[in-house]
C-alpha cells in the first residue's frame, strides 16, 4: 500500500495510491460539492460540481475521477470554481421542474442543500419547464422524471449493487430519458426486484416512496457501505 | 503473397495498363456518384465494348478528383485532362486528342488550373490513378510496398522513429504528434493492444475522410497494418459512420481482397506478423467521434465519453492500450514509410508538416476537395484555388473546424494553414471543413446554427454541455430574432466560459468556440441584433412568425 502526500486547500494530507482527490478531501473534512458521486458506486464524473484546480494541469479536473499523485497541489474553493458551480446549479434548476415547495424531498434534497450552501440565490437562465412525465405504475415507488438530474446514481446502484440493471438512459442531450427496462412502465418491469436502492440513492425527489407528501421523503443510503464492505471482505454479517 | 510476388503483381498490372492506349478514370466518390457518374461509367464502358476497344481503352472508377461542384468528372490518363459534367455518351469526344466538343462548352479542366496546380497530393495522390475496387490497381501504384518494407527491412522501433521524424500530427483536428502517440502505445506493456481508425467524420460540410475511404481504402488499411506492426497490435477496428454507405461497402471489399492476397490476416507476406481489421458502423452520433465515446461504442456500450486520463494509449478499447488515429493520419503513413520521415518533414511549416486536405464549401465558385501543403495561406485556397465568391461577391469570413472551430474574417485570411496559427485566431484546423461565407451571411445566425448542432449532438452525460448548450442556443435564438438584451450577451459569455472549463469532453469544451470567435470578430453584428436596436421586432405571440422570411434569408446552411 503506497501512501501519497498532497496539498489540498493549503493542508498537507495523505492518501492511499489509487484514491481519488475527492475521497481524500472528504476524509479530511474538505467537503467538495457533488451530485453524481456516491461512495460505494463507480464514478462517472458527470455533474462537474466537484471540479478542482490542480497545479500544473491546464484544465480543471473532476476530483472524483482524478487519482491522487505525490506532491499534487489542489484548490477546491476558488472564486472561479464557486462561480462555475453556481452556474451549473442554475442550469440544473432551470432544466427540470425543481419546485421545492411542492416536492416530496423538500429540505432533504441534495440539490436544494447545495444551492443553499453555494449561495445560488437566483436563476438567470431560462426555465425550460419540461414535461417528461411521471411513472406511478410501481406498487411501492414512484418516478417524477421532471425532477431527475441524470446523475445516474439509480442506474449504477441497480447495476453494480443490486445486479438487476433495471434503469438506464435512452436518447441524448436534452432528450435524455431515464427508462425502466426497454422503456416500459416501472410496474411492468421484469427485472426490477423492488429493492428500493435506487430510491435511497436518488439525490432529489425524482425517485420516492409512494404515499410520501411534501417534505416527508427522507432518504437513507447507509445500506451501501455495509454491502460494499461485506463484498470487499467477503463477510456477510451486519455489524 | 510474398514481397517478391507483390512486385510481380505490380509489374503485371503496370504492363497491362501500359499496353492500353487510354485509361479513363471516372470519379466514383459519393459527390460525383450523386451527379450521375455511375451512369457515365456504365455508358462509357458499354461504348468501349460496342466499338471493340476493350484491349486499348479501359474505363475504371477512381477516388475523388476534387472539384465536386463540376461532377461527374472523368480524368484522361494520357494527359491528365479532366472532363467536367461528363455524359455517358461522350466516349468519342473523350478519346479525341483535342477533346473539342467538351472544350467548346467549357467543360475541360487543365491540370494547370489553379484549383489543381496549388495542390500537393499525398493523401489524395491515388485519386485519378487507382481504382478503389481493385487491389491490383493499388498495388500497381506502389501499394502495400510500404508494408512490405516495414515488415521486411525495419524493426518496429525504426518504424516509430520514421513516423516521429516525419513530424506528422493528428489530422482529426487536435494535432497531437502521431509519433509520440505511437510510442506511448508501443511502450505500454500488454499482451493485447488495438489500433483504431476514427472514421466517424461528423463536422457539417466536411467529407475528407469519406473521400479517402471511398477513393483509396487500401491506403488506410496499409497505414493501420504498419501501425499495428510498430506498436505491437494484431487487431484493428475502423469505426465508420453509418451514413457513409459507399465507404463501408468499399472498405468491406478492400478488407476481403487484402485478406485474400495475404497483406492482412494471420500471416502477412507469409511472415510472422498477423493483423486483422474489423469494421464497426456508427449509428449517427456526432459524439462518437470523440475517442473515448468511440471506444465505448465499439465495445457495444452507449456512446458516452469518459473522463481522461487514463488516455487510450494507456487504457483504451476493452481496457487494453489502444492507438486511435484519424483516417487522414493513417493515409499519410504508407508514403512516410516509403519515402522517409525526412521527405515528409521537408513539406510544410516548422511545426506542422506535410499536407492537409480541406473540403471547401459555401459561397465559392468551385467547391470540392483540395490538398495543400501546410503553410499555404488561407487566402490562396479561398481566392486563387476555389475562385472566391461567385458573381463578384465579397468574402466576409471563413469557418474552419466545424462546431469546434471558429471563423476567420477576410482581413486575416493571410493566415497560413498550420495548427498553431489557426488556434491563435480562435479557430482551429479541425478535421478539414472549410466553409466560405459572403457578405449576406449573418454571423449571429452562423453562431446559432453551430450551437444548435452541438445542442442536438450533446450526449447529455455532463451538465454543462447538456443544459448549457440549450441555454446558449436560446440566447442566440433571441439575438437572431432581435429580442435579446445586453445582459443576455453577458450571460452568453459566462456560459461559454463554463462550457469550456467544465465540460467532460471535447464536444462541450469546444462548443462555445464558434460563438466566441463570432463575438470576437463581429461584435457589431451582435449589438445590432439587441432588442433596443430593433423596436419593430418586439416579441410576438407564439405561432406567428413575422420574421420567418428574414430568417430564411439569413440562413446559410439549410
Amino acid at each position: 500500500m503506497t501512501v501519497k502526500t498532497l496539498t489540498i486547500d493549503g493542508k498537507v494530507l495523505t492518501g492511499v495510491a489509487g484514491e481519488s482527490v475527492f475521497t481524500v478531501a472528504w476524509h479530511n473534512g474538505i467537503k467538495i460539492p457533488r451530485l453524481c458521486h456516491v461512495g460505494g458506486l463507480s464514478d462517472v464524473g458527470s455533474c462537474r460540481l466537484c471540479m478542482v484546480e490542480i497545479e500544473g494541469r491546464g484544465r480543471l479536473q473532476a476530483s472524483c475521477v482524478t487519482e491522487i499523485e505525490e506532491g499534487m497541489v489542489v484548490r477546491t474553493d476558488t472564486e472561479p470554481l464557486r462561480e462555475h458551480r453556481k452556474l451549473l446549479l442554475q442550469l440544473l434548476f432551470a432544466e427540470g421542474n425543481h419546485v421545492c415547495a411542492v416536492c416530496v424531498s423538500n429540505r432533504h434534497c441534495e440539490l436544494q442543500d447545495l444551492a443553499a450552501e453555494l449561495g445560488m440565490n437566483h436563476v438567470e437562465v431560462d426555465y425550460l419547464n419540461p414535461r417528461r412525465g411521471v411513472d406511478l405504475t410501481h406498487e411501492r415507488f414512484a418516478l417524477d422524471r421532471d425532477r431527475c438530474i441524470y446523475c445516474t446514481r439509480c442506474v449504477r446502484v441497480c447495476d453494480e449493487v443490486e445486479g438487476a440493471h433495471t434503469w438506464d438512459l435512452t436518447g441524448r442531450g436534452g432528450r435524455l430519458k431515464l427508462v425502466v427496462d426497454m422503456d416500459d412502465p416501472w410496474g411492468k418491469s421484469t427485472t426490477c426486484t423492488s429493492c428500493g436502492k435506487c430510491v435511497q440513492v436518488c439525490p432529489t425527489g425524482a425517485l420516492f416512496t409512494k404515499g410520501a407528501s411534501v417534505g416527508s421523503m427522507e432518504k437513507d443510503r447507509g445500506f451501501l457501505k455495509y454491502i460494499v464492505y461485506a463484498r470487499e471482505r467477503q463477510q456477510w454479517i451486519k455489524r | 503473397m510474398t514481397p517478391e510476388e507483390l512486385q510481380e503483381r505490380a509489374k503485371d498490372e503496370l504492363e497491362r495498363q501500359g499496353a492500353l492506349r487510354e485509361r479513363l478514370h471516372v470519379c466514383t466518390a459519393a459527390g460525383c456518384m450523386s451527379s450521375g457518374s455511375d451512369a457515365v461509367k456504365r455508358g462509357l464502358t458499354a461504348a468501349v465494348e460496342a466499338k471493340g476497344l476493350q484491349d486499348r481503352v479501359e474505363v475504371c472508377g477512381t477516388g475523388c478528383l476534387g472539384m465536386c461542384s463540376r461532377g461527374p468528372l472523368v480524368k484522361r490518363q494520357s494527359d491528365g485532362l479532366l472532363v467536367a459534367e461528363a455524359r455517358p455518351d461522350e466516349l468519342d469526344a473523350m478519346l479525341e486528342p483535342a477533346i473539342t466538343a467538351p472544350r467548346a462548352e467549357g467543360r475541360v479542366l487543365e491540370p494547370s488550373d489553379p484549383f489543381f496546380a496549388g495542390q500537393h497530393r499525398i493523401v489524395l495522390a491515388n485519386a485519378g490513378r487507382v481504382d478503389p475496387e481493385r487491389i491490383d490497381s493499388y498495388i500497381a501504384a506502389g501499394g502495400y510496398s510500404a508494408l512490405a518494407k516495414a515488415l521486411g527491412e525495419m524493426k518496429p522501433v525504426e518504424v516509430l522513429a520514421e513516423v516521429r521524424s516525419s513530424g506528422l500530427r493528428g489530422r482529426g483536428g487536435a494535432g497531437y504528434p502521431t509519433g509520440v502517440k505511437w510510442e506511448l502505445v508501443a511502450k505500454a506493456e500488454s499482451a493485447t493492444k488495438y489500433v483504431v481508425c476514427n472514421a466517424d467524420e461528423g463536422d457539417p460540410g466536411a467529407y475528407m475522410d469519406r473521400s479517402v475511404l471511398e477513393g483509396d481504402p487500401h491506403r488506410v488499411l496499409e497505414g493501420m497494418a504498419i501501425a499495428g506492426y510498430a506498436v505491437g497490435a494484431d487487431h484493428g477496428y475502423i469505426y465508420v459512420r453509418g451514413e457513409y454507405g459507399l465507404a463501408i461497402q468499399r472498405l468491406q471489399a478492400a478488407i476481403k481482397q487484402a485478406e485474400r492476397e495475404g497483406v492482412l490476416g494471420p500471416r502477412i507476406f507469409d511472415g510472422n506478423f498477423r493483423f486483422q481489421i474489423d469494421l464497426r458502423i456508427g449509428a449517427g452520433a456526432f459524439v462518437c467521434g470523440e475517442e473515448t465515446a468511440l471506444l465505448a461504442s465499439i465495445e457495444g456500450l452507449r456512446g458516452w465519453p469518459r473522463p481522461r486520463p487514463p488516455y487510450p494509449p494507456e487504457k483504451g478499447l476493452f481496457g487494453a492500450p489502444t492507438l486511435i488515429n484519424n483516417v487522414e493520419t493513417f493515409a499519410n503513413v504508407a508514403p512516410i514509410i516509403e519515402k522517409g520521415g525526412a521527405w515528409f518533414s521537408s513539406i510544410g511549416t516548422e511545426k506542422s508538416k506535410g499536407t492537409k486536405v480541406f473540403a471547401v464549401a459555401g459561397k465559392v465558385s468551385r467547391t470540392g476537395l483540395v490538398e495543400v501543403p501546410m503553410g499555404t495561406p488561407m487566402r490562396h485556397i479561398v481566392y486563387a484555388m476555389a475562385g472566391g465568391v461567385p458573381n463578384g461577391g465579397k468574402v466576409k469570413a471563413i469557418q474552419t473546424g466545424g462546431p469546434s472551430g471558429g471563423c476567420i474574417p477576410d482581413e486575416l485570411l493571410d493566415v497560413p494553414v498550420d495548427y498553431e496559427s489557426l488556434v491563435s485566431l480562435g479557430s482551429m484546423m479541425g478535421s478539414g471543413g472549410l466553409i466560405v461565407m459572403d457578405e449576406t451571411t449573418s454571423m449571429v445566425e452562423v453562431a446559432r446554427y453551430f450551437m444548435e448542432f452541438c445542442m442536438d449532438e450533446s450526449c447529455g452525460k455532463c451538465v454543462p454541455c447538456r443544459a448549457g448548450t440549450v441555454q446558449m442556443h436560446t440566447i442566440l435564438k433571441r439575438l437572431v430574432d432581435g429580442h435579446a438584451t445586453a445582459s443576455d450577451v453577458g450571460l452568453l459569455r459566462r456560459l461559454a466560459d463554463l462550457l469550456r472549463a467544465t465540460s467532460l469532453c471535447g464536444l462541450g469544451q469546444s462548443a462555445p468556440n464558434p460563438v466566441l470567435s463570432a463575438l470576437r470578430y463581429f461584435p457589431k453584428e451582435f449589438e445590432d441584433r439587441l432588442a433596443e436596436r430593433n423596436p419593430a421586432e418586439a416579441p410576438v405571440a407564439e405561432g406567428t412568425l413575422p420574421h420567418a422570411v428574414e430568417r430564411e434569408r439569413l440562413r446559410i446552411i439549410s
